[in-house]
């Protein structure tokens, strides 16, 4: 019944795209609920903000980089503050954070100057979760891209390869590979990306198996479009906001394992890492706290600031999904 | 002569186990400058089977003769060169655009796919086309979501024009407009038509919409075309029971507070029964309907149905 | 007869826009009255004011909502949740999410039933199956253990109306009721909306952008446009004689009332624009897409006047000039 039709009352995803969908009280018959997506459409044209503006908005990621910031700065310093090695003893053990000057943060059970540590340390940590993580997002996302455009029997055997890597805990994967390949800088980075693809790769299949039916793909598809147009033209820039918000996290959970491994003493042994200061505090950890605990610290804040990163861009990119939960 | 011949054709989903046949052997011709409605209810194949013309959607049997050429038969490389004569207008105005594309790149995405002229002459291309379809210049600039329903109506309707197309299917053009609106779109798909001498696959479950828009109108119930006939014999004579269910279930305020014309709910199709498929909601279903399916045959009026019982109201128009 | 309903000056607002303005109509017992408008026009809005369900970020600006002695819009939420199901019940436009999917339909029914009559399970279910084979669902004991996904669109929505019907409201709201549904099924739910409006004696508000629909099965009809009536009257006039360029449009445009009309020889009536147009016209709202408009349409908003016994019509434009300007059926001819 098109015909006298005034209007269009399917609900159509505008309306719930870029605003907030007001959810009416619930009536005390508790199973029904009204689905009126519709009755706001009013101002359905209306232009969204400009993509930084709502960012800056944003306090978690406001937040979030400020401190990732101050932890890049620190990184990009290290070699002008501290140009020798942070490995070189340079005082008296064991000096705690304030009691020398010279050594804010004090020194470790063989004289290496703490602070000099956490910013040299700044530069693996990053470094590694940087790289790890884009090696991962860029497996992933072909992986995952390939198996859900196509479907079928190619989508069958890379889900099993998915899952296979995601059956094995990944930390231990991480652990055995690491220990066969000579543990380096590269060695741990290439690693970490290869236990950390299947996360994003599963993102992207779903993602691509919702939008490969969506009626624009159809479009594009009856316009005589070659595959890769469609994948990378029509259907990626869709499941960009997914992987970006995926990725800050991930970065997050690179650090964290290469901090582990490090402190197991399976990081690289010629450059200094929070991980492996951690570690080797360890056993001084009731007479000299300070040297697990401040490395500890920035771990933890490192961490967060990716965090808080990846929730701005949640509410800034997914509305819907931030709504929901 | 015949610019699109379908014979045949079935399209089968895989829905768990069962088979799910969507299109189930259908048939039909589409003349150049003709326009042919389809008409029938949610669940019925319609949708489908303009997919499957097109091979968005593969068909499990039959042939698809365009201009001669059986395009089931064409790898996805060669058919990319029929796609630009082939083209469609699909329902939702929303769903059909890619939101993260401004207006200028989804038409000009086409031009530039099939190489068609200098970078130049797509540009020029593409605002002769916008100004076909009622749209301003600056439209190129702007992003879906700046448009009401209507007006990305227009852009889908550009967009399937854009590379000159022979024939173009028009999945439920209008169902999602409002009824102001809904006016516009038609007036616009009769002009274009009317210039550009297309060929036009109407699809819709409006029969009044259908009767206005079409020279000849299919009536298609759970998978199959039950009724074939001019628009003015499927409106003013209809020979199957359920064709003439379909126009008194239209709301007229000449009838006030009418009994609804036809019992039931469609029916699972995946229950495919024995006989004819409308037999449990029909009024005139015997026992012949139960065991036989009705074929396609030819009444007196030129029309065709495929109803046992047809000859009852058959007569000349 | 006095109004079951009357509706005052309702004015709805959110922080960005006022979809529903000044809008009165009222509601005779067992009456049917159509709101008819399209997207945009604020219709379901009204119907969620109506039973106090409007989303948080809508605010009642002004107005009163008279049922009996009371103003709904007055009482507090503890009254006015008795009220809701008791006095006024709704059904929605999409059966298929209306109902929970995880529970039965039986569990569904005889929950409202426990609730809001105090009735125990046994009596309960099988209230629930007579309220089944009330809207003449096959079966009703074997429906009352199925889940929602068995039933089809049409069942789906058959069982809304059992559920609204179960507490015997006086007043049913159905918001767009049959738009998700096929047309023969569409046919079949409005004839049981009517036959439950005669055999319970209630008064029917049907809230729809299908005017076909209206003239077939409502006693009166309000015609609105982005949250003004623009028009009321009995379907049968409104048909016959339109007053508003808006409704002489509409009707005009549809090819439903014109079945003469054929593409190769003649053009619909269209009405331009959008209306989108109105959310930034101070005068008339239909205004920028009228075609008879006068100069003070673009500033002053047409008050709501008599135009001839139970016909009202909001237009600035004198009543005959207007129908001479754009009779209903004047389809360009091609």
């Amino acid at each position: 019944m098109t015909d006298a039709t005034l209007d269009s009352t399917r609900p159509t995803e505008h309306s719930a795209d870029d605003r907030p969908r007001p959810v009416p009280d619930r009536p005390e018959w508790s199973n029904i609920h009204a689905p009126d997506t519709h009755v706001i459409a009013i101002d359905a044209g209306r232009q969204r903000s400009w993509l930084p503006d709502r960012l800056r908005r944003n306090p978690s990621f406001v937040a979030g980089t400020v401190l990732l910031l101050v932890i890049i700065a620190a990184a990009v310093f290290a070699p002008v503050l501290y140009p020798g090695d942070p490995l070189s003893m340079v005082a008296r053990p064991l000096l705690w954070p304030g009691q020398d000057l010279a050594y804010p943060l004090g020194t470790d059970s063989l004289g290496r100057d703490v602070a000099a540590g956490l910013m040299h340390g700044a530069r693996i940590s990053l470094l590694i979760g940087f790289v790890a993580t884009t090696i991962g997002v860029t497996v992933g996302t072909v992986v995952g891209a390939v198996a859900g455009y196509r479907g079928g029997r190619i989508d069958d055997f890379l889900v099993r390869v998915i899952e296979l890597f995601q059956t094995i805990p990944s930390f231990i994967l991480l652990v055995v590979l690491v220990a066969i390949a000579q543990p380096s800088i590269a060695t741990v980075t290439w690693a970490i990306g290869l236990v950390t693809w299947p996360t994003i790769a599963r993102l992207v299949r779903a993602e691509f198996r919702v939008l490969r039916e969506k009626e624009f793909v159809m479009a594009a598809r009856s316009l005589g479009f070659s595959d890769t147009r469609i994948v990378v033209r029509e259907i990626l820039p869709n499941a960009l906001p997914a992987i970006i918000v995926t990725t800050s996290v991930m970065v997050a959970t690179a650090i964290l394992m290469e901090a582990a491994l490090s402190f197991l003493g399976l990081g690289d042994p010629n450059v200094v890492s929070w991980g492996s200061m951690i570690g080797s505090g360890r056993e001084l950890i009731r007479t000299a706290w300070y040297l697990t605990a401040l490395p500890g610290l920035v771990i933890v804040l490192t961490v967060l600031s990716l965090n808080l990163i990846g929730d701005g861009l949640t509410d800034v990119l997914n509305p819907r999904l931030s709504r929901e939960r | 002569m015949t610019l699109l011949s379908v014979t045949n054709l079935k399209t089968t989903y895989r829905v768990g186990t069962a088979p799910l046949y969507a299109v189930d052997g259908v048939s039909l011709d589409i003349a150049p400058g003709e326009t042919v409605g389809l008409v029938g209810e949610s669940g019925c194949g319609k949708s489908t089977l303009g997919k499957t013309i097109l091979r968005l959607v593969e068909p499990s049997a039959g042939r698809i003769a365009f201009d001669g050429v059986d395009l089931t038969a064409l790898p996805e490389r060669r058919l990319r060169a029929y796609r630009r004569r082939l083209q469609m207008v699909f329902q939702d105005p929303f769903a059909s655009l890619n939101p993260r594309h401004t207006i200028g790149d989804i038409l000009l995405a086409p031009l530039d796919v099939h190489r068609v002229g200098s970078r130049a002459d797509r540009r020029q291309r593409v605002s002769a086309i916008l100004s076909q379809v009622g749209l301003p210049e600056d439209t190129v600039a702007r992003y879906p979501h700046e448009f009401s329903g209507g007006q990305r109506q227009r852009i889908g309707i550009a967009r399937a024009l854009v590379l000159g197309p022979d024939l173009i299917i028009c999945d439920e053009p209008v169902s999602a407009l409002d009824l102001s609106v809904q006016a516009q779109i038609l007036n616009l798909l009769a002009n274009i038509k009317r210039d550009l001498k297309l060929s036009l696959l109407f699809i819709s479950h409006d029969l009044s919409v259908v009767r206005y828009l079409s020279d000849r109108v299919l009536v298609m119930y759970l998978g199959r075309i039950v009724e074939t006939g001019s628009h003015q014999q499927i409106w003013k004579n209809p020979l199957h029971p359920y064709t003439r269910a379909l126009i008194d279930a239209i709301p007229d305020p000449a009838r006030r507070r009418y009994a609804a014309p036809l019992p039931g709910d469609l029916p699972d199709p995946r229950n495919a029964t024995k006989g004819c498929r409308f037999q449990p909601r029909c009024p005139l279903a015997t026992e012949l309907c139960t065991q036989q399916s009705p074929e396609l045959r030819s009444a007196r009026s030129g029309q065709r149905v495929a109803c046992h019982h047809a000859e009852i109201t058959a007569g000349p128009t | 007869m006095a109004p079951l309903l009357d509706v005052r000056d309702l004015t709805i607002g959110f922080p960005s826009a006022t979809p529903v303005r000044n809008l009165s109509f009222s509601l005779a017992p067992a009456e049917t009255l159509a709101i008819v408008g399209e997207s945009g026009s604020g219709k379901s809005l009204t119907a969620l004011a109506l039973m106090r369900l409007l989303p948080s970020t809508a605010r009642i600006a002004s107005g009163r909502v008279r049922l009996d002695d009371d103003d709904l819009l007055a009482l507090p939420e503890v009254e006015m949740r008795r009220r809701r199901g008791r006095d006024i019940a709704m059904i929605f436009q999409e059966p298929m999410t209306s109902l929970n999917p995880v529970l039965t339909i039986g569990r569904q029914i005889a929950e409202v039933l426990q609730v809001h009559r105090g009735l125990s399970k046994a009596q309960a279910r099988r209230e629930a199956a007579e309220l089944l084979d009330l809207v003449r669902i096959p079966n009703p004991e074997r429906c009352l253990d199925d889940h929602p996904h068995r039933l089809s669109g049409g069942m789906r929505q058959r069982v809304m109306i059992a559920i609204a019907a179960a507490c015997r409201p006086k007043i049913l709201i159905a918001d767009e009721p049959t738009t998700a549904l096929d047309v023969t099924i569409q046919a079949q739910v409005l004839e049981l909306l009517d036959r439950l409006r005669r055999e319970l004696s209630l008064s029917l508000l049907l809230i729809t952008h299908d005017l076909g629909l209206v003239g077939q099965w409502a006693d009166r009809v309000v015609v609105t446009y982005a949250g003004r009536k623009v028009e009321e009257a009995p379907p049968d006039v409104l048909f016959e004689h339109p007053l508003h360029p808006y409704t002489q449009g509409l009707l005009a445009a549809s090819p439903r009332l014109h079945e003469n009309l054929h593409y190769r020889s003649a053009r619909l009536s269209e009405i331009p624009g959008n209306i989108a147009s109105a959310a930034t016209q101070a005068g008339c709202p239909f205004a920028p897409r009228c075609p008879v408009r006068l100069t003070q349409c673009r500033t002053n908003v047409p008050y709501e006047r008599d135009a001839a016994i139970g016909r009202r019509v909001a237009c600035h434009v004198d009543i005959s000039e207007s129908s001479r300007g754009l009779h209903h059926d004047a389809a360009v001819s091609y």
